[in-house]
């Protein structure tokens, strides 16, 4: 359900201007993966993306999906099998959250039973009501919910590769951030090839398998994982526009369960005192963690005064990220719980484990580069 | 002979002279809509176009009503071929200015996805762009139809249909038995045909234009 798209010494001249728009880009976006093109403003990746639907026609060069030659199709079958997905959603203000996820099935000419099935399908899919929001005009949405209805429309005939611009550009961080992890989550379930443009390198490093960094005219600078574009930037521009900030970066791409978790010793709410004054006397550094009946994690004793245990405020999961592992790390005083799936204990991640993990990301990637 | 008595008296007369008042305003907005719309989907991607249509639709507008149909007599001679062009030329600019703007108004992101997901240019142009400026383009009907009301009574003066008949034998007969009664029914019919017609458009709207844009 995903197709290779490959681009062959792309370029675009605009008639008239003294430079190419694009030039001479050349790359494979692998089936099933999300691409995200990044780079400042102008910098040609619009222009890149919407060559790949036709939207803008190159003016020499060849792109491919699946190896079939684009040009090859009627651009606007063509595109019937691309999704895209822009800015502002661009949602067709007179037609109802239905019609406008309906609107490439009733191109294709599906039935009308399988369009309203397909439409309540989808809006379900990007996690909004069906009976509440299908007959909702646009403009009575938010922000957030027309990006979902837009995400929804470009996904609704399957297409097996979906074109992105900004989508999220338009609305507030925290909106945002919600709709990447629908994204992501979205995207783990279906499998789609993502072409996926933004300027934010943030959005890049969480939302992309690979990321392309673009310089001018869509010049290809770095072509590889988030990972080892953070741990070994190409070049000064690239590096750049990683910005400040790149091995907390790193550490947004790894998660807890990718570390290997270290333990403390544990008691039980329900030991006695004496039981638990035996457990204390062998523990390191002369702390426990106190786990209720179910074996969640619930406060540190520690021996000086273990009448007086201190309530454990911020734990990670195994899904969680380091770098919410070493937040809840400094908050907690230099160890943070890590819970499992049923909120059960299962170790703890403290500072040096995350210095370790750092450390072992750039070693691996340099080692591969030089 | 009081001006009510007058009115009973010629009420068969008045009422198939203002049937035919309205038809002609009625037929002459349509065919300028037809034309009007045309040309603003012919322009309104170009800037130059579309000044340059809304300035010769404009001077259209400049010329005495009373001189261009003076103008057309010699070429089309009298009765309905003068009377309907005139309207219909008088009718263009507001309908063309109007689809010029409504066109230009469309979202540049709607246009976009249209083209995006796939629709054809015409698709796009029928289910996305006019029924998005649909509003604009009524309302530029309506003021159209508005004008060519009043301007439809001087067609009379080229031996057009309608109410101009009354009102230009009663300016003429002046002086002389309900001359005065005369020129008042028909500026009056022509009223009362105005606000019914636009009483018409308004309906019209609420019935054409989609829920999710109306009242924008």
């Amino acid at each position: 359900m995903a197709s290779e798209i490959e681009l062959v010494d792309v370029t675009k001249h605009y008639p008239g201007a003294p430079a190419p728009a694009v030039e001479s880009v050349s790359m494979t976006i692998p089936a099933g993966e999300t691409v995200v093109f990044v780079g400042p403003s102008g910098c040609g990746k619009t222009t890149t993306m919407r060559m790949i639907n036709r939207l803008i026609e190159p003016t020499s060069g060849r792109i491919t999906i699946d190896g079939e030659d684009t040009r090859s199709l009627d651009p606007d079958r063509l595109r019937r099998g691309i999704g895209y997905a822009i800015q502002q959603a661009g949602l067709f203000p007179h037609m109802t959250v239905g019609q406008n996820v309906a609107t490439v099935p009733g191109l294709l000419g599906w039935s009308r039973a399988k369009v309203a099935e397909r439409v309540d399908e989808m809006l379900d899919l990007v996690g909004l009501d069906p009976a509440e929001h299908r007959d909702r005009y646009p403009r009575q949405l938010s922000g957030g919910q027309q990006q979902r209805v837009g995400v929804a429309r470009a996904l609704a005939a399957d297409p097996p590769v979906l074109l992105m611009d900004e989508p999220f550009g338009a609305v507030d961080p925290i909106t945002r951030g919600n709709l990447q992890d629908e994204l992501m989550r979205l995207q783990a379930e279906l499998r789609k090839t993502i072409v996926f443009v933004t300027h934010d390198f943030d959005e890049a490093v969480k939302l992309g398998d690979r990321i392309a960094v673009l310089g001018d005219r869509s010049r290809v600078l770095q072509y590889d994982t988030p990972e080892a574009i953070l741990a070994n930037p190409a070049d000064d521009t690239v590096a750049g526009f990683v910005g400040a900030g790149a091995s907390l970066k790193q550490l947004t791409l790894l998660r807890v369960r990718e570390v290997e978790l270290g333990q403390v010793t544990t008691a039980s709410v329900t030991d006695d005192a004496a039981e638990l004054e035996r457990k204390l006397a062998g523990a390191r550094r002369g702390f426990a963690l106190l786990l209720d009946a179910r074996g969640r994690p619930v406060s540190w004793v520690h021996a000086r005064n273990p009448r007086q245990p201190r309530p454990v405020g911020d734990s990670v999961s195994l899904r969680s990220t380091l770098r919410d592992a070493l937040e809840a790390i400094l908050t907690e005083g230099g160890t943070a719980v890590v819970t499992g799936g049923r909120g059960e204990y299962v170790g703890v991640v403290e500072i040096g484990t995350v210095m370790a993990a750092v450390q072992q990301l750039r070693e691996e990637h340099t080692g591969v580069a030089g | 002979m009081s001006f009510w008595e007058f009115v009973a008296d010629r009420w068969d007369r008045l009422l198939a002279e203002s049937l035919l008042h309205l038809s002609a305003v009625v037929q002459c907005t349509l065919l300028a809509a037809l034309i009007g719309v045309a040309i603003g989907l012919v322009v309104y991607r170009s800037p130059l176009g579309s000044a340059a249509a809304t300035a010769l639709t404009s001077a259209i507008l400049t010329i005495p009503s009373f001189a261009l149909l003076g103008l057309l007599i010699p070429v089309l001679g009298l009765g309905a071929p003068p009377t309907v062009v005139a309207l219909v030329l008088y009718g263009l600019l507001p309908i063309v200015r109007n689809t010029i703007v409504g066109l230009g108004g469309v979202d540049a992101a709607v246009r976009d996805a249209a083209r995006g997901v796939g629709m054809s240019r015409l698709g796009v142009l029928t289910r996305v762009e006019l029924r998005l400026a649909w509003p604009a383009i009524l309302t530029g009907m309506r003021v159209a139809a508005q004008m060519l009301m009043g301007i439809a009574a001087i067609a009379a003066y080229a031996r057009g249909p309608g109410l101009g008949v009354e009102i230009f034998a009663g300016l003429t007969r002046a002086g002389s038995a309900n001359a005065t009664n005369q020129a008042i029914a028909g500026t009056l019919g022509v009223v009362v045909l105005a606000l019914a017609l636009d009483g018409v458009f308004a309906l019209i709207g609420r019935y054409t234009i989609a829920r999710g844009i109306r009242g924008q």
